[in-house]
C-alpha cells in the first residue's frame, strides 16, 4: 500500500476528519464518565440510549425539519428525563450490588431498547440530510467536510455547557462533592438519591445531544447500539474513566489515530489500533490520560 | 473419590442430581430432534458458564470477552482438522494449550499491572475485539469470508471425528457439562477454591493475610480459559462454519455470562439452571408471541430483555441460591453464593 | 414462528386460561411426539422459510421477506398448487437459525428455504440434509456450500466468482457499448463474507477476462465501520479513473456522500453487490443517487413473470423497488412450488427427486432459467448491470435483457445541482 507516501494535505485532511468526528465521540463518552466518575455504574446501555437520541432527531426532522443541530437541546432534556426515572427507579438499588449484577440490569435494558427500535423504525438505515449535509468548504487544497465542523462545534458548546455547570451551578457542585466523598456528602446533608439521579440524567443528556448532532453524519439501525456502547468504553477508558476532559481527549485522541491508522495500515484494521491504545492505557496508566490516580 | 466428592452433601441433594443426570442421560430415547437441539445449545451454554463462573464467581474476576477462547479453540481444532487431517480430540489439547496461553497473556498483563473490576471487564472485550480483527485477516482460516469444515453424510456417528447426527453431539456436551460440573465442585473445595474465595470477598485483606493473589487470580484465568476451549472444539464440529465476525463477537460473550448471572454467580448449579432459564426462556417466548399471533421481529427479544430485568431486580443473587433453599440443598451455597455479596 | 393458515375461529374465542392451558399441551406434545410422520401426503406442502428478520441482518432478512409475501398470488396464477408457508427468524444467529430449522421440520415443514446468510445457511443444510428434507437456498454466495457433497440443498443464487466473472462480461459490454473504459481503478471492498468471496476471486479472474484496466490499489474497510471519510480520501488520492465497489448499504450511502464532499467524481462507479440499488440509498440520496452502476444477479425486466413481481410487489409494499432479496427469494419459493406440482406429493424425498429435475424457463432471474447440476446449484444464472437513474432502476446490460442504454461516464456529482 503506498500510504506513507500520499500527499501532506490527504494527512492534513484525514486528520481534521477525524478530530471533528473524535469530538462528537467525546460528548457521548463525556456522558458515561460523568455517570461512572459520580454514581460509580457503568452504564453498558450507553451506546443504546444514543440510538434513541439518533431516531428522534431523524423522526423530527423527517417531520417537521427541524434542524438535528437545534434540536440537540431539546432532545438532551428528554433523554434527560429518561436518565433521571431510570437512575430513580431502576438503577439505585442496585448502587451497592456488584459490577456483574449492574451489568446484566442495563444489558437487560439495552436489549430492550434495541429490539424496541427494531419494531418501532424498522431495520434500515436512516439518517438526517440537511441543506448543507454536501457542503464542504475548500481552504487552499484541503477539503473540510461542513458537516463535521457544525458537528464538531456544537458537541464543543455542548461540553462547554456541561463544564460550566459543574463549575459554577451550586448543584453541579454539589454533586462534585458527592463524587469526591460519598460519605461527607451525607454528612452535610445532601440528597445523593437525587444527585445521582440529576446525574444520570446529566450523562444521558450527553448522549441526548451526542445522538442528535451524530445523526447528520452517520446512519442509524437498531442493532448499531452495541458498537457505540464499545466506543464509548475505549474513549473513556483512554482519557481516563470519571474524568470529563480525559472523555472529550480521549474521542479526539481516538477519532485522531482511526483516521489515520486507515491511511497507514490497511482500513480493515483501523479499530485495531484504538484496542491497542486502549490495552497500551490500560497497562501503563490505568488511570487514563487524564484521569486521577485511584486509591 | 465418590466419597470425598459427596462430602457434606444432603443426601436427598444427591438422589436430586443423580435424578437429573438420569434423566438427561435418557432424554435422547424421548425427545425429538428439535429438542435434542434445544438441549444442545443449554448443555454448551452451561458448560461455557460453569468455565466462565471459574473466573467470575471462584476468584472474583469479571470477564466480559470468553468468546476469545471460544474462538481460539474452534479455530485451532478447525484448521489442524481442515489442513493436516488432525482429528478434534488430539487436536484439542493444542486447542486448550493455545487457549490457556493466551489466557496466561492476557492474566499477566492485567494482573501484574494491577488492573481489576470494570476495567478488567473491559481489558477482555479489547482482547476479545483484537482477535476477531485479527481473524478477519487471517486468510490461512478463512479471515472474513469465514471457515468451512467439510461436512460429509453422515449415515453412522464417528465419534473420534467428531461426525455425526445431533444425539452424538449431544452425549459429548453432556459429557463435558459432567466433566466440568465435577471440575468445579473439586476446585471449590480445594485450598485454592478458599483462597480464589478470599480474593473474591476482599483482594487487599487476602494480600494482607499472605495470599499470593497474583498467583491465584493466574490460576483462574488459566483453568477458566483452558476450560473454555474445549467449547469452542465442540461449536467448529458442530455448526462446521465460523465466521469471526460471530465467533469473537462481543455479543458471543455476553451470552455465555447470561446464564450463570441469572443461575447464581459462585454456585455450581447456578451456570446449569441459568443455561436452562435462558434458553428455555427465549423457546417459550417465540412459541407463546406466535399462539397470540403478535410476533414482529424483535418482539421475543423485548420480553426476554424484560424477563432478564425483572429477574435481576427481584433475584439479586440469581435463581439458585433461593431455589436451594426450597429444595433444601443449600449447604453449599450458604457458604460461597449468598455471602459472596455484601 | 407464525404460520400463515391461521387458528380456527372457536379455538380463538376460547379463554385466556384454557388457551393458555392449550398452548402448554401443545408445546409438551410438540416436544415429546417422535416425529410421528406429519408428512401427510395431501394438503398443502409445508415451506419453512427461515430469514434473519432480526439482529444484525435484519435490514435484508425483512427486505426477502417480501419476496414470500408477494409469492401467492402469483403462483396461483401461474397454476401452482398452494404451499402453507411458516416462516421463522433466524435472529442473524447460527445457533438460532438451526434451532428454528429443527423446530420448523418438528412442525411439519417439509421443505425449507432460507437464509441469505451463508453461515446460518451452512446450520440449517445440516439439519436438511439429516433429516431428508431439501432446502432452496435463496441468497448465499460462499462458494463452499454447494461443494459439500449436501443431496437435499440446492441454490438458485451464483457464487462469489460467478458473480464476478459476468460482471466483467457486463463491464467490457458497457464499455464497448459507450466508448468510454477505464483504464485504472480503484477497488473498494467491506471485508465480510462476501466481500473477502469476491476479493478473492479478483486476482484469478481478471486476466482470464482480460480487462481493460489496472487495479491501482485495493482498499477493505471494517463492516461496523461508521465513517469512509479516509478510505475515500486514500482511494481519490490514487488518482484511478473509476470506482470499483463490494458494499453494503449503509457504507455505500456513506462513500457517496464523501465522494460529494471531497469533490471526486469518478467516471463511474462500478458495484458488484448490494447498496447501491436499493430503496435506501435511493431515497436517502436522491438525485445524488444517479449514476452508479450495479453488477449483480438481478431480473431481465422483459420477461413476463418479472411484470407480474413487480407489479405485485408494488401493490402490496408501495415505494419498494423490486431487487435481488425480493427476485431470489421469490424464485426460491417458485422452486418449491413447481417441484411440488410435479412430485404430486409431499414426501420430501420426491420432492428432492423433482427439484433434482427442476427446468423452469419462465421466471424472473436473468438468464435462461432454473436448472441445477449435481452439486444442487444452478449454475446457468447471469448478472444485469443496472443503473440509478431519476430515483428508477434501469437494467443496460447484457443487451439481450435490458431496458435502457447505460450512461457512461456518469454525469459529474459537482454538475447536477
Amino acid at each position: 500500500m503506498g500510504g506513507p507516501f500520499l500527499p501532506l494535505e490527504i494527512y492534513l485532511n484525514v486528520a481534521i476528519s477525524g478530530l471533528l468526528t473524535g469530538l462528537v465521540y467525546g460528548l457521548m463518552a463525556l456522558g458515561l464518565s460523568v455517570i461512572f466518575g459520580v454514581v460509580r455504574v457503568v452504564n453498558f446501555a450507553h451506546g443504546e440510549m444514543m440510538t434513541i437520541a439518533m431516531y428522534l432527531a431523524i423522526v423530527l426532522f423527517a417531520s417537521y425539519g427541524l434542524d438535528p443541530l437545534l434540536m440537540m437541546i431539546p432532545l438532551a432534556a428528554v433523554l434527560f428525563v429518561l436518565g433521571y426515572a431510570m437512575q430513580m427507579t431502576m438503577i439505585n438499588p442496585f448502587i451497592a450490588r456488584p459490577e456483574h449484577s449492574q451489568f446484566m440490569l442495563l444489558l437487560a435494558v439495552a436489549i430492550i431498547i434495541v429490539n424496541g427500535l427494531l419494531i418501532a423504525f424498522g431495520p434500515d438505515a436512516q439518517s438526517v440530510q440537511a441543506s448543507y449535509s454536501f457542503d464542504s468548504f475548500a481552504l487552499g487544497p484541503l477539503i473540510v467536510d461542513a458537516t463535521k465542523v457544525y458537528a464538531g462545534g456544537a458537541a464543543i458548546l455542548a461540553a462547554a455547557a456541561l463544564f460550566a455547570f459543574f463549575r459554577y451551578a451550586p448543584i453541579g457542585r454539589a454533586i462534585r462533592a458527592c463524587a469526591d466523598n460519598h460519605t461527607g456528602a451525607l454528612v452535610i446533608g445532601l440528597n445523593v438519591k437525587r444527585l445521582y439521579a440529576l446525574t444520570f440524567g446529566l450523562g444521558a443528556a450527553c448522549v441526548g445531544a451526542a445522538g442528535s448532532i451524530l445523526s447528520l453524519i452517520e446512519s442509524v439501525t437498531p442493532s448499531l447500539g452495541p458498537a457505540y456502547t464499545l466506543l464509548a468504553f475505549v474513549i473513556v477508558i483512554t482519557g481516563g474513566l470519571g474524568s470529563m476532559t480525559g472523555a472529550l481527549l480521549g474521542g479526539i485522541l481516538i477519532g485522531l489515530t482511526e483516521a489515520l491508522a486507515a491511511l497507514l495500515i490497511s482500513a480493515s484494521a483501523k479499530s485495531m489500533v484504538s484496542f491497542a491504545i486502549l490495552v497500551l492505557v490500560l497497562l501503563f496508566r490505568p488511570q487514563g490520560i487524564m484521569g486521577k490516580r485511584l486509591s | 473419590m465418590m466419597k470425598r466428592l459427596l462430602h457434606g452433601v444432603p443426601l436427598h441433594a444427591t438422589v436430586l442430581l443423580a435424578l437429573l443426570l438420569a434423566a438427561l442421560v435418557v432424554a435422547p430415547a424421548f425427545a425429538n430432534d428439535y429438542l435434542l437441539t434445544v438441549l444442545i445449545v443449554i448443555l454448551y451454554f452451561a458448560y461455557t458458564g460453569q468455565a466462565w463462573n471459574v473466573m467470575m464467581g471462584f476468584a472474583g474476576q469479571l470477564s466480559l470477552g470468553h468468546a476469545l477462547y471460544v474462538g481460539l479453540g474452534a479455530y485451532t481444532t478447525a484448521a489442524l482438522y481442515v489442513h493436516f487431517g488432525i482429528g478434534p480430540w488430539i487436536g484439542m489439547p493444542m486447542a486448550i494449550l493455545i487457549s490457556v496461553a493466551c489466557g496466561a497473556i492476557i492474566g499477566f498483563l492485567a494482573f501484574r499491572f494491577g488492573v481489576g473490576g470494570v476495567y478488567f471487564a473491559i481489558l477482555t472485550i479489547a482482547f476479545a475485539e483484537f482477535a476477531r480483527i485479527g481473524f478477519d485477516h487471517f486468510s490461512w482460516v478463512g479471515g472474513s469470508a469465514g471457515f468451512f469444515l467439510p461436512v460429509a453424510n453422515y449415515s453412522h456417528d464417528d465419534l473420534m471425528n467428531l461426525r455425526g447426527r445431533p444425539a452424538m453431539f449431544y452425549y459429548v456436551i453432556l459429557a463435558l457439562t459432567a466433566v466440568a460440573f465435577l471440575l468445579c465442585h473439586a476446585l471449590m473445595r480445594s485450598r485454592v477454591g478458599y483462597f480464589w474465595q478470599a480474593i473474591r470477598e476482599d483482594e487487599e485483606a487476602a494480600r494482607s493475610l499472605g495470599i499470593d493473589t497474583f498467583r491465584y487470580k493466574m490460576y483462574a484465568i488459566l483453568i477458566s480459559s483452558g476450560m473454555t476451549a474445549p467449547a469452542g472444539v465442540f461449536f467448529a464440529f458442530y455448526y462446521n462454519n465460523l465466521f469471526p465476525e460471530q465467533t469473537f463477537f462481543i455479543l458471543r460473550s455476553i451470552e455465555i455470562i447470561l446464564g450463570p448471572i441469572i443461575g447464581g454467580v459462585g454456585t455450581l448449579f447456578g451456570p446449569i439452571i441459568g443455561a436452562f432459564l435462558i434458553t428455555g426462556l427465549a423457546e417459550v417466548l417465540q412459541e407463546l408471541l406466535t399462539w397470540y399471533g403478535f410476533d414482529p421481529p424483535g418482539a421475543k427479544r423485548v420480553f426476554y430483555g424484560l424477563c432478564l430485568l425483572v429477574v435481576v431486580m427481584i433475584l439479586p443473587h440469581g435463581v439458585w441460591p433461593p431455589l436451594s433453599r426450597l429444595l433444601r440443598v443449600d449447604r453449599e451455597t450458604e457458604r460461597t453464593g449468598d455471602k459472596a455479596e455484601p | 414462528m407464525n404460520r400463515q393458515s391461521h387458528t380456527p375461529p372457536s379455538r380463538r374465542n376460547a379463554g385466556t386460561t384454557r388457551r393458555t392451558f392449550n398452548t402448554g399441551l401443545a408445546a409438551a406434545a410438540s416436544l415429546l411426539a417422535a416425529p410421528a410422520i406429519v408428512r401427510a401426503q395431501g394438503g398443502p406442502l409445508k415451506v419453512g422459510v427461515l430469514l434473519p428478520r432480526s439482529g444484525a441482518q435484519a435490514s435484508i432478512g425483512q427486505d426477502c421477506q417480501r419476496g414470500v409475501d408477494v409469492a401467492g398470488p402469483i403462483l396461483k396464477s401461474l397454476g401452482l398448487p398452494d404451499l402453507q408457508i411458516m416462516n421463522a427468524d433466524t435472529e442473524t444467529n447460527v445457533e438460532v437459525a438451526r434451532a428454528r430449522a429443527e423446530k420448523l421440520v418438528n412442525d411439519g415443514a417439509q421443505l425449507l428455504v432460507g437464509a441469505f446468510d451463508s453461515g446460518q445457511t451452512t446450520a440449517i443444510a445440516q439439519v436438511a440434509e439429516q433429516k431428508g428434507i431439501p432446502l432452496v437456498i435463496n441468497i448465499a454466495a460462499a462458494p463452499p456450500i454447494t461443494e459439500q457433497g449436501y443431496k437435499f440443498v440446492f441454490r438458485n443464487f451464483p457464487t462469489a466468482p460467478m458473480i464476478l466473472g459476468d460482471a466483467f462480461n457486463n463491464q467490457k459490454e458497457i464499455f464497448a457499448a459507450t466508448g468510454a473504459t477505464p483504464k485504472t481503478v480503484v477497488f473498494m471492498h467491506v471485508n465480510d463474507t462476501f466481500g473477502t468471496a469476491m476479493s478473492k476471486a479478483v486476482p484469478g479472474l481478471m486476466p482470464k477476462f482480460q480487462m481493460p484496466y489496472k487495479i491501482v490499489e485495493t482498499i477493505s474497510y471494517d463492516p461496523t465501520a461508521r465513517d469512509l471519510s479516509v478510505e475515500v480520501s486514500k482511494a481519490k488520492a490514487t488518482g484511478a479513473e473509476a470506482l470499483m465497489m463490494v458494499s453494503r448499504l449503509n457504507d455505500a450511502i456513506l462513500i457517496t456522500r464523501e465522494l460529494v464532499k471531497q469533490r471526486w467524481s469518478p467516471m463511474g462507479v462500478l458495484s458488484m453487490g448490494p447498496g447501491w440499488y436499493e430503496d435506501q440509498y435511493l431515497k436517502t440520496l436522491g438525485r445524488l443517487s444517479d449514476g452508479p452502476i450495479s453488477l449483480v444477479p438481478w431480473y431481465d425486466p422483459n420477461k413476463k413473470l418479472s411484470k407480474q413481481l413487480e407489479a405485485a410487489l408494488a401493490k402490496q409494499f408501495p415505494g419498494i423497488n423490486l431487487n435481488t432479496n425480493h427476485i431470489y427469494t421469490f424464485e426460491a419459493v417458485l422452486v418449491a412450488a413447481d417441484a411440488f406440482r410435479r412430485a404430486k406429493s409431499t414426501d420430501p424425498k420426491a420432492l428432492a427427486e423433482a427439484i433434482r429435475t427442476t427446468n423452469i424457463t419462465e421466471n424472473v432471474s436473468t438468464g435462461p432459467g432454473i436448472r441445477f447440476d449435481a452439486k444442487g446449484q444452478n449454475v446457468q444464472l447471469k448478472n444485469s448491470a443496472i443503473q440509478n437513474r431519476g430515483g428508477k432502476l434501469v437494467t443496460v446490460a447484457p443487451k439481450a435483457a435490458s431496458n435502457a442504454k447505460p450512461e457512461f461516464p456518469m454525469v459529474a456529482y459537482d454538475k447536477r445541482r
